[in-house]
């Protein structure tokens, strides 16, 4: 149930707190009212909400792994 | 690493030279701790217990019934997928047999109960369906998101629960010795890592893959081994000291603490979550209160006992396999307890992987 998995914020609508999401090549809109991101971001999202914001050193590992370096 | 860190919690559970009884406090825990086999390449020394963080598992009958009422009373239903096919202790009276009914049983009768992902989704539902009641259930994690739609209109029966008073519960049994928790990730990113320090034990905030899971136990030792009894995070990618504070504050505006009943623990005083009276309108409990506590002529309440010993495992003091249903009476395809049915429970889990 508590269950949440991080993705790259792929593009943030301000006005309705609603970002596109990237999951490992997957896309899903996602609530972003709870946390601040930005394009680039990783946020870690549960049950359709970013929860939190990645610090950007773990943002490089993960990226770095999905990458396959 | 994995390796690494496995030869370290040998070195440490030898030096420590005596049984260690450690909790994966979170649901999501038991499931990763099954799922890459981290039982069989501990230390025999090295106990793990699985806690009450499962959910759905310690959502009380009566919450279950509840829904399931208003489900029969033409009411449609929102919820989450896990809680299903959680039976409570209604019974159909024209059923000889008994049976308990879940949610999914109430949709075999014709009831309109529609599985979500998200607030978001029965926030849409909400457009074709205007009386939908959204099963609000989960702990810290999970609340932000129901305190937003109720903020947007939604209609919901409220479920939610608060971890800490469920920890004191386990601290204050005397029959159970806990060497050390391994504390929820996703309830911490929420919650902070303050909260956590009126225990006096060894307390690893810990993340869900394998390795952070290995890691948590490794530091949980070494704290042990150290005679230490503090707060450690291994979780830092996600869990800030502060947690989250907007999530704390859309909770807050919305909720207000209230005395819940847990499945398997009974009532615990100031751990549920009840949506304050500014927002009643959008209230089942209120807004239903005819329907919940009027006479029902299809259902009645079977108080008689399955010989589910859900409530004693949520507890750590019994196993699974102490249960003389499991995997005989109770199973996957036909569970009788809430722990047999949730994917992060401790029965379906020891059924599905052991």
């Amino acid at each position: 149930m508590c269950l949440a998995i991080p993705g790259r914020i792929k593009s943030v609508d301000k006005k309705t707190n609603v970002a596109l999401v990237d999951f490992d090549g997957i896309e899903r809109e996602v609530n972003v009212s709870l946390v601040d991101v930005k394009k680039g971001d990783y946020a870690i999202v549960h049950a359709g909400f970013a929860i939190q914001k990645l610090t950007s050193k773990d943002a490089k590992e993960i990226s770095d792994l999905l990458e396959g370096k | 690493m994995t390796l690494n860190i496995i030869k370290k919690i040998e070195i440490l559970a030898k030096e420590i030279n005596r049984d260690v009884v450690i909790m994966e406090l979170c649901g999501t825990h038991t499931e990763a701790v099954a799922k890459n086999g981290i039982k069989k390449i501990l230390p025999k020394n090295v106990k793990l217990l699985s806690g009450p963080g499962c959910p759905v598992c310690v959502t009380d009958q009566k919450d279950v019934d509840a829904i399931i009422k208003l489900a029969l009373n033409d009411v449609p239903i929102a919820c989450y997928g896990d809680v299903l096919r959680v039976p409570g202790n209604l019974v159909l009276k024209a059923d000889k047999q008994k049976q308990k009914l879940s949610l999914n049983k109430a949709r075999e009768l014709g009831a309109d109960v529609n599985e979500v992902y998200s607030t978001e989704d029965a926030l849409k539902l909400q457009k074709e369906k205007k009386d939908l009641v959204f099963f609000g259930l989960g702990f810290e994690t999970t609340t932000p998101m129901t305190a937003d739609a109720i903020k947007k209109g939604l209609t919901v029966y409220s479920s939610h629960k608060l971890f800490i008073p469920a920890m004191q519960v386990l601290v204050d049994t005397p029959t159970l010795k806990i060497d050390g928790f391994l504390n929820p990730g996703h309830v911490s990113a929420i919650i902070g890592t303050e909260l956590y320090q009126k225990f006096k034990l060894s307390q690893v905030i810990t993340g869900f893959s394998g390795e952070d899971v290995l890691l948590g136990i490794y530091m949980l030792l070494k704290q042990i081994a150290e005679r230490r009894e503090e707060v450690e995070n291994e979780y830092t990618r996600c869990v800030r000291p502060e947690g989250n504070p907007v999530a704390r504050k859309l909770v807050d505006e919305v909720f207000e603490n209230g005395d819940a009943f847990w499945r398997g623990l009974g009532n615990i005083p100031n751990s549920g979550l009840k949506i304050r009276e500014k927002y009643s309108k959008y209230d089942a409990k209120v807004k239903y209160k005819n329907i919940l506590s009027c006479h029902s002529e299809l259902v009645e309440e079977s108080l008689e006992s399955t010989g589910c010993i859900c409530g004693a495992i949520l507890r750590g003091l019994k196993q699974p396999k102490d249960c003389k249903l499991f995997n005989k009476k109770c199973t996957s395809e036909n569970p009788i307890g809430a722990c047999m049915v949730s994917s992060e429970g401790a029965c379906g889990i020891e059924a599905k992987y052991l």
